[in-house]
Parts: structure tokens; C-alpha cells; sequence
């Protein structure tokens, strides 16, 4: 587990993580795993329901905990499952690649795509290229490679009455 | 484990289930290693492999375990969870466990299958079971939302998809919608004479269906209408229909058709759009003599009173009903449905995009579905093949695949292409004794009868010739090629370029999406696939069903059907309408969002980022609401609120970030 690429000899294996809208772009990474298209393995998809749910913080915990790139997927413009959230998600992409700027971190290792559910074939595309993207920029080393595993503590808020007496019709 | 204290329900005990699925996930990844090292990961009890997960082996192995160690979580590493989750929740359920203490690992679609590398693969998959393993420790426990759903449902497209989807849902009791764009239902089958391989009259077997539609009580039936908005979500769609001008009272006109007669123009003089312009009629019409419903229309284009003001308007005295109605509006209804089903059909290929062919530059190509109309006998020429010049054709050729199976543009293969050839080819023999050529690529006569049709066509002496039509000209350079149209085509089986001349050519023209698939698509909110046709949810097992729940598809919208498929499939779509509204309700999943007030500012950032108005401010505790049977749970909101006040059940903050991290501890 604690296995280090970064070690003498052993070439650079990105860390990226992705985060796919469930409608678009996941189901197009799914379409491009029916159609067995073969792409880098460095890709590590998490699925929200639209672009329009990443809170940029996802993004800025991702290169906290060790990411080199970040990978954003949603549909088309105009497209959006839910009308407009590829927008909102644009707008959020525009703003943190000005913060990344501003933190020293190249913006390239943030990367918005737009993937129709039928488009397999761009989401392999889209892996290797900016898996040969982060390849050439090199590790961004803010984490240290994890060792020991935190443990999550955290107590799960007990659901909030009010909120919930609301979702029963 | 750590601090299971902490937890009020004794903390987390989770069960890591790792799927073999065959090979699909074995043969790539070692499940035996993502096992033992989902056995070290926090508040794991059990982990284990197994085959078939989603067997009934497999299910019954997560519920025995949840029995024997007390499970609370559950992890399944498989397949994508758009294809398998509601499987596994359903297993927490009849464990008496709440389904959504569940979470799936998608190492099939996203690790097995893309990855060249099995030890790569390995690594991903764990990591991805260890993501899962992280967020799942958060998850709480949620109830799906029941919603009402409305008795109805609309139907868009008039075709025999259209019309056998709505016959059956009327016949199961339920009140349908069908809205047809052109004057009249029937759609592509009602140009045809005949239907292959049992050649039986495609009249006797679409007209009563036609006439049933326009009779059934639980029918309402709108055509010349579109539909222009679509609203709401599964169960509760509200639909806006423009019911375009015909000029003519619906309710009035019985179809005696002395209108017709009496109009000014003696003569039909107009190209008739139902003959594809072969033949002609007049500012006042009706498709075709079985148009349902059986009412006539004016088109403005060239009717004179519409042109000019100035007609004796003869039409309106002949009308004994008082049916015509030169100041009718085009009205707007409103509908409520609970299912919709798509049958919106296809369109032929453009044969001019092909200029080697020369259609629309000789008179003596036509397209297959023209050729249609001239063996109809309710066309143009009642039933007789004869050319523009009245000739009847001595020499016929059939070019298969034209726009289909051609990089250039369309690569998919039509499906009904070489079938309706063989039909085309054994009519026009039929009709004129000529010699029919068929030029192909490949025979594809796969379905019950087909192939047995094809052998009779080979015993009735039609000519096949392997090879790819590479143009047509008239250009003779013998004498017997004079006036003749010139079929250059690489004969494949004996390998020689071989000069045919015909007399007449048919193009037998492909399948191709609707011109205005890609905007009807957006109205219903669904997707397209990369050649245009609407995409299903699955291709197996949720062939007509979309990724918007409560619309279906049925036809060759969807994709080329040949007329059995297509009705098969509107079957189907109406048993998933009828499964789906019979039911009364519907459980919506439960990843709305909520807002915890202590936490909200009031600052109202989410109020205007709601694209469906759920929030609202609360201004006696200046705080937001979200109303949560309008919200879909996209997050926009959640990702938007600065104070964490805003969040989405099942895609908590904390949630994600727990897999982002669990993604990233172990690579």
C-alpha cells in the first residue's frame, strides 16, 4: 500500500481524481468500459449527480490529499440534466483556475470536459491525454504519501427534523 | 475497530462483497488481493468474493451475513451502480436494513474493462473499494419520497410505434394523448403497399388500427400538432401542445370531401406532399383517402384567398357542415401526463447528398419510398410502375446501402434496407415483368421468414450483383446503353467492372434520426446517441426506457426498426407506462437537498441558483427553505452555500470528501 513512486528508478504515476455528473459523463465513462475501450489507469472517477454539485473545495481537498490533476466532467452545454449546472459548474472551474494560479500550482492540472453520455470514446480520449498532461508536469507533492490511514471520526449528524419532516408528501 | 462509541448505532460494521462477475472483473483483477485488503480497512468485518454478486447466491450471501455479523454497511465491488444499485438496496431492504447504508465500488466499467494492465487494475479497484468503504461509514439513513403520479400519458408520433403504444395503454383503461405532427397518423406505413417477407397489404393491417385510435374513448387524438414544452418529472409532467390551423373544424367536418370538388382550381395542380411529389393536389385536401382523422385541411402556401384575399371561396357553400373556418387560430393546450412515450420515427436518407447517383438530376432515379408510392395502389399511379414519362421500365436496378454503411455518412446499417429491396424487387417484376438488378453489399436477412424470402426472390430470377454502385450516368457508348441510365459497379464475385444499363433506378435510401431529433431530445431531456437516434438506458435491459425517468421510447426513433420491431417495442414501451402509472405513485430517490437552519446565514446565495425555484426565504427566521417536492437534488445549491447550511442527502460534503481521500490514500 504504502507503495512510493516517487522512488529512485520508478517512473511518475499520476494521481488523479475525477468527478463525473451521473448523467453525461459517467455514463459515458460506463459506455467506454461496455465498449472495452482501454485507457490510463491513473483516473479515479467520483460520481455527483450534476458538475453543477462540485463545491470547489472538492477540488482543492483532491491536491490536499496527494491529487496531481482534476479531472471535471458534465454534459454539454445546454444539456444539463438539471438545465443549468454545467454552467454553474464553468463559472467554479474559471475561479479556481485563477486561485490555483495564484497558489503556484499550474492551472493545467485542472481540467473541465464536456461529455455526452453517448461519447465513450472522448472520455478515453480525454484520461490519456491529461493523464500525459500531468505525466509531463511532473508530481505536485503538496501531500506527503500516505502512510497510516485516518481514521474518519465523525459523528453522523442525526438527520435534521425539520428538514426531513419535509420530504414525506 | 476505533471508537465505535462514537457512533450511536454501535459503529459502523461493514461488509465488502468483491465481484468475479465470470471473468469481467476476474480476469483482470485479483478480487482475492482486493479482498484481503478490504479486510484491513476501518470498521470492515467481512469481506468476501463471490462469482455473481447479483445472483441469487449472491444476494443471499450479503443477507446471511448481515444476519451473522450484524452488518450495518454494505459495499458491493461489481458493476456501475447506474446498472446494479437499486439490485444490492433491495437486499439491505428484505434484511430489514436501510437500503441506503449501501455503496457500490464500480470496478467492472470503470477498472476491468478499461485498464490494460492487471496490476494496475488491481490497484484501482482497491482503491475504489476503499473510497467506498470510507464514504459508506457516513451514509444515513433515508426514506424515498412518494409521489402521486398522474393516470395519463401523452404519446408523440403517429406512426405504428405510436399508434399500437396508444392503442394498448387505451385498452388497459388509461386515458391517452397521441400527438401527431402531419395532418394525419399512420406515418411511414401508411405509404407502403406491402409489407415484407408475408407481402400483406400494409392498408389492412395499419387502417383499422388507424380508425380505432380515432374511434377508442380513452384516445384524444391531435394531429397538426407538436409538442413545444415539457415540464415536471416522473409521474407529473405538465406538456404544452400547439395545435396548428387547419383551417377547418375538426368536430365538424365528417370528410364528404365536396369541398375538395368545389374548389376553384379545377384541377389538382400542387405537389402532393403524401406522393412525395409524384403526384398533385389542390389548395384543399386530405392526405390520402384513409387520413385519420378522416378531415380535410387548407394549406395558406396556396390556397388563393390566403395569397391574395380575393377568392370566391366556393369551398365554404359546398360545405354544408360549416366546417371551414378561414380565421381558425392555431390553439395551445395544456396537459398533465405521469408517462410519455417517444415514437417520433426517423426520416429517409437524402439521396442528393450522394451526386454519383445523380437523383434529382435524372428523372429516372427515384428513392425506394417514392418507388413506394408508384406500386401503391392508392398512389399516384394506382399501383402501376411507370416512369415520369409513363414508359413502363424494361430494366431495373435496386442500389442497396445508399447513406448506410458508408463512412461518409452514415456507418450503421439500416436494417430494413435489404429487405424492403427484395419486396421492391419482387413488386416491380410483378407489376412490369422487367429484370430487376439488385446491386448490394452484403444480403442481411436476418428475422422470421426473411431469409426464406430472399430464397424465393433468388428462384424468381431477380439478378444479384456483389459490389458497391460506383456511379450512374447516361452516357452510352454502346448502342444498346442509349437512352438508358448506366450503372458502373465493380462486380466483387468475378472481379470485373461491369457497365449495367437500366431503365430505371431505385435508391434504396437509409434510416436516419429526424432532422429536429437533437432539439425534441432537449425538450424531453433525454440523450441521443453519437448517430442521432435516442438513446435507451440500457441496451439490454432497459432497451426503451431513457435516462429520465417516466419516458420512454418506442419505433425507430430509438434506432432503424423494421415494422415487427417497431411494434414489439411500443408493446413494451406501454407495459413500462402502464407498470409505471398503474401503480398510482412513484419513490423518488431520496438526494434532495436540505438546509440546516442553525448553520444558514440567510445570505440567499441559493435562491437564485435554483433552477426550479425550490427555495424560498423564510423571512420570519431570515433563513432558507428549500421545498423538497420541487427539488430534483442536483446540489447547485449545496456546492454554492458559503456558510455549509445548504446539503444533499446522499451526496453529503463529508460523503465526498471521505471517497476523495480514499481514492487517494492507497495508490
Amino acid at each position: 500500500m504504502s507503495e512510493q513512486p516517487m522512488a529512485e528508478g520508478k517512473p511518475f504515476e499520476p494521481r488523479i481524481v475525477a468527478f463525473f455528473c451521473n448523467w453525461c459523463t459517467y455514463t459515458a465513462a460506463d459506455l467506454a468500459g461496455t465498449a472495452r475501450m482501454t485507457y490510463a489507469p491513473h483516473v479515479r472517477v467520483i460520481r455527483l449527480m450534476c458538475s453543477g454539485r462540485l463545491d470547489p473545495q472538492f477540488v482543492l481537498a483532491a491536491f490536499r490529499h496527494g491529487a496531481d490533476g482534476v479531472l471535471i466532467g458534465g454534459c454539454h452545454p445546454g444539456d444539463c440534466h438539471y438545465q443549468e449546472g454545467n454552467y454553474k459548474a464553468l463559472r467554479r472551474y474559471r475561479l479556481l483556475k485563477r486561485l490555483l494560479r495564484e497558489m503556484g500550482i499550474e492551472e493545467e492540472r485542472l481540467r473541465l470536459e464536456w461529455i455526452s453520455a453517448s461519447e465513450g470514446d472522448r472520455v478515453q480520449k480525454v484520461a490519456n491525454e491529461f493523464t500525459e498532461t500531468i505525466r509531463r508536469l511532473g508530481p505536485l507533492r503538496l501531500a506527503p504519501r500516505p502512510g497510516a490511514i485516518r481514521l474518519p471520526i465523525w459523528v453522523p449528524a442525526e438527520p435534521q427534523p425539520a428538514a426531513r419532516e419535509g420530504a414525506l408528501p | 475497530m476505533h471508537a465505535p462509541e462514537v457512533y450511536p448505532d454501535g459503529g459502523p460494521r461493514i461488509g465488502v462483497y468483491v465481484c468475479h462477475c465470470g471473468l469481467n472483473i476476474a480476469g483482470k483483477v485479483d478480487v482475492h488481493e482486493v479482498v484481503e485488503f478490504a479486510k484491513t480497512l476501518p470498521f470492515v468485518v467481512v469481506a468476501r468474493e463471490y462469482k455473481f454478486m447479483c445472483s441469487e447466491p449472491g444476494q443471499e450471501l450479503i443477507r446471511q451475513d448481515i444476519e451473522e455479523f450484524k452488518l450495518n454497511r454494505v459495499i458491493v465491488a461489481s458493476c456501475s451502480p447506474l446498472l446494479h444499485e437499486a439490485t444490492f438496496r433491495r437486499v439491505l431492504e428484505r434484511s430489514g436494513q436501510n437500503p441506503f447504508f449501501f455503496q457500490m465500488a464500480n470496478i467492472r466499467e470503470h477498472v476491468s474493462w478499461v485498464t490494460e494492465d492487471p496490476r494496475q487494475a488491481t490497484e484501482k479497484a482497491k482503491s475504489l473499494v476503499a473510497a467506498a468503504v470510507r464514504r459508506v461509514i457516513f451514509h444515513e439513513p433515508l426514506e424515498r419520497r412518494r409521489v402521486p403520479v398522474k393516470d395519463r400519458v401523452l404519446v408523440v408520433g403517429g406512426g405504428i410505434a405510436g399508434i399500437h403504444a396508444a392503442l394498448t395503454l387505451a385498452d388497459a383503461g388509461k386515458h391517452v394523448y397521441l400527438v401527431e405532427r402531419e395532418p394525419t397518423i399512420g406515418g411511414h406505413m401508411a405509404y407502403f403497399d406491402k409489407t415484407f417477407p408475408t407481402l400483406d397489404c400494409a392498408a389492412c393491417i395499419l387502417t383499422p388500427k388507424m380508425s380505432a385510435v380515432a374511434a377508442h374513448p380513452n384516445i384524444t387524438l391531435w394531429t397538426y400538432s407538436e409538442v413545444t414544452r415539457v415540464e415536471g418529472f416522473v409521474g407529473n409532467f405538465r406538456v404544452q401542445v400547439r395545435r396548428k390551423p387547419r383551417y377547418v373544424n375538426e368536430e365538424l367536418c365528417i370528410g364528404c370531401l365536396q369541398c375538395i370538388d368545389a374548389c376553384v382550381y379545377k384541377d389538382a395542380r400542387f405537389p402532393d406532399e403524401f406522393n412525395l411529389g409524384l403526384g398533385k393536389r389542390k389548395p384543399i385536401y386530405i392526405p390520402f383517402p384513409q387520413a385519420t382523422p378522416r378531415v380535410v385541411l387548407i394549406d395558406p402556401e396556396t390556397c388563393i384567398w390566403f395569397k391574395t384575399g380575393k377568392c370566391k371561396r366556393t369551398c365554404l357553400e359546398a360545405c354544408e357542415r360549416k366546417a371551414i373556418d378561414f380565421e381558425q387560430q392555431e390553439r395551445i393546450e395544456e396537459i398533465e401526463v405521469g408517462a410519455i412515450i417517444l415514437a417520433t420515427g426517423f426520416k429517409t436518407f437524402d439521396a442528393r447528398r450522394i451526386p454519383e447517383y445523380g437523383y434529382g438530376k435524372y428523372p429516372n432515379v427515384y428513392t425506394a419510398l417514392e418507388v413506394e408510392r408508384l406500386v401503391n395502389a392508392a398512389g399516384p399511379t394506382g399501383g402501376e410502375v411507370r416512369l415520369r414519362d409513363g414508359r413502363i421500365p424494361k430494366r431495373v436496378g435496386i442500389i442497396h446501402c445508399v447513406g448506410s454503411r458508408d463512412e461518409r455518412f452514415n456507418r450503421y446499417c439500416s436494417r430494413v434496407c435489404c429487405m424492403y429491396s427484395l419486396k421492391l424487387a419482387h413488386l416491380i417484376k410483378e407489376r412490369t415483368g422487367a429484370e430487376v438488378y439488385n446491386f448490394y453489399i452484403d444480403m442481411r436477412t436476418p428475422g422470421k421468414g426473411y431469409e426464406e424470402f430472399y430464397d424465393r426472390l433468388l428462384q424468381e430470377g431477380v439478378h444479384f450483383i456483389r459490389g458497391r454502385v460506383a456511379e450512374i450516368t447516361d452516357w452510352a457508348i454502346t448502342p444498346e446503353e442509349e437512352g438508358k441510365l448506366i450503372l458502373r459497379v465493380e462486380d466483387t464475385m468475378i472481379g470485373v467492372v461491369r457497365r449495367i444499363p437500366v431503365d430505371m433506378v431505385v435508391l434504396a435510401v437509409g434510416l436516419e434520426p429526424q432532422p429536429d431529433a437533437d432539439e425534441v431530445r432537449r425538450m424531453f431531456n433525454i440523450f441521443c446517441s453519437k448517430e442521432g437516434f435516442f438513446l435507451e438506458r440500457h441496451p439490454k435491459l432497459a432497451p426503451v426506457s431513457t435516462f429520465t425517468d417516466g419516458i420512454f421510447l418506442a419505433g425507430a426513433c430509438q434506432g432503424p426498426k423494421d415494422i415487427p420491431d417497431s411494434v414489439a417495442q411500443a408493446g413494451a414501451a406501454a407495459a413500462e407506462a402502464l407498470a409505471l402509472i398503474d401503480k398510482g405513485y412513484v419513490e423518488l430517490e431520496p438526494n434532495t437537498a436540505y438546509i440546516v437552519e442553525e448553520l444558514c446565514s440567510g445570505c440567499k446565495t441559493c435562491i437564485g441558483l435554483c433552477p426550479y425555484n425550490a427555495i424560498s426565504f423564510d423571512e420570519g427566521k431570515a433563513v432558507a427553505v428549500i421545498n423538497e417536492a420541487l427539488c430534483k437534488g442536483c446540489g447547485t445549491c449545496v456546492a454554492a452555500c458559503p456558510s455549509g447550511a445548504a446539503r444533499q442527502h446522499l451526496f453529503e460534503d463529508v460523503q465526498i470528501f471521505q471517497e476523495i481521500e480514499g481514492v487517494l490514500a492507497y495508490v
